[in-house]
């Protein structure tokens, strides 16, 4: 699967069209890297715990929107686009979504 | 009165803990900038060489960074009064900075020189400074698409 943001693939040709692929995850942060990130509030700098669940639920929904693609049988996915949105206090969504394409 | 002294104690350690760690992010993010100055950056889509490139990834890169207490206190304090809010332009700038160079370093891993349609979003994770609970942290979120120059 060729995952990229811009609109065509570099060094291949599109045969056909799949159509809009997407995917998402909504993840809620554990009290204990909440813990830390209390004692961060005092220190400042970077929040290790958030940037790892972050990256993690990133990566969920990358492999969900791959999961769609494979299901249309698309090998390629091109104009990749990232949302982010906090949903309550505790919890963010995480949402990508692309073009699914057959490359060759 | 406890609570005061409670509070300033915060502030001060805040304070002190909060600068040395900033010194020594922004230390660390110009010795990685010249590590990585060879991976050029571009947020345009059509480049000449992307007829002949063979090979391309989705690359990407991000961070989250949390205002010290000092900063949280001072950012309080501007809110009220407005104007530049000095504590978070410079958390936005090393979260930035930082979600960038990270990008670049998974694109030099792979053997990528150049990193074309560079996106850079930021959002809040902790909601912000002057709410109760309030972290005041965000996130910044770079991506884009690697390509090798031939």
């Amino acid at each position: 699967m060729i995952l990229t943001n811009l609109e065509t693939v570099p060094g291949k040709t599109i045969s056909q069209h799949h159509g809009l692929v997407s995917g998402n995850t909504i993840r809620a942060k554990h009290a204990g890297r909440d813990l830390m990130a209390g004692l961060k509030n005092i220190f400042g700098g970077e929040l290790k715990g958030y940037t790892e669940l972050l990256s993690e639920s990133r990566k969920e929904a990358i492999e969900r929107m791959v999961a769609q693609a494979n299901s249309v049988g698309a090998n390629a996915i091109v104009n990749i686009r990232f949302s982010t949105s906090s949903i309550t206090q505790g919890a963010a969504e995480l949402y990508v979504y692309g073009t699914a394409l057959t490359v060759n | 009165m406890g609570q005061l002294i409670f509070i300033l104690c915060l502030l001060i350690l805040g304070l002190v803990f909060g600068t040395f760690f900033e010194k020594k992010h922004f230390k660390s993010l110009s010795e990685r900038d010249q590590k990585f100055r060879g991976i050029i950056l571009s947020n345009k889509k059509d480049h000449s060489f992307l007829k002949e490139a063979q090979n391309s990834a989705l690359v990407t890169g991000h961070a989250v960074i949390a205002l010290d207490y000092f900063k949280r206190f001072a950012a309080i304090l501007t809110n009220l009064i407005g104007g530049r809010v000095k504590s978070y332009e410079s958390l936005l700038v090393r979260a930035r900075r930082e979600a960038i160079l990270r990008m670049k370093e998974k694109a030099s891993l792979a053997g990528f020189d150049t990193v074309i349609n560079v996106k850079i979003e930021t959002s809040n994770i902790g909601g912000s400074a002057g709410k109760k609970n309030g972290l005041g942290a965000i996130e910044v979120f770079a991506y884009g698409t690697a390509v090798k120059r031939s």
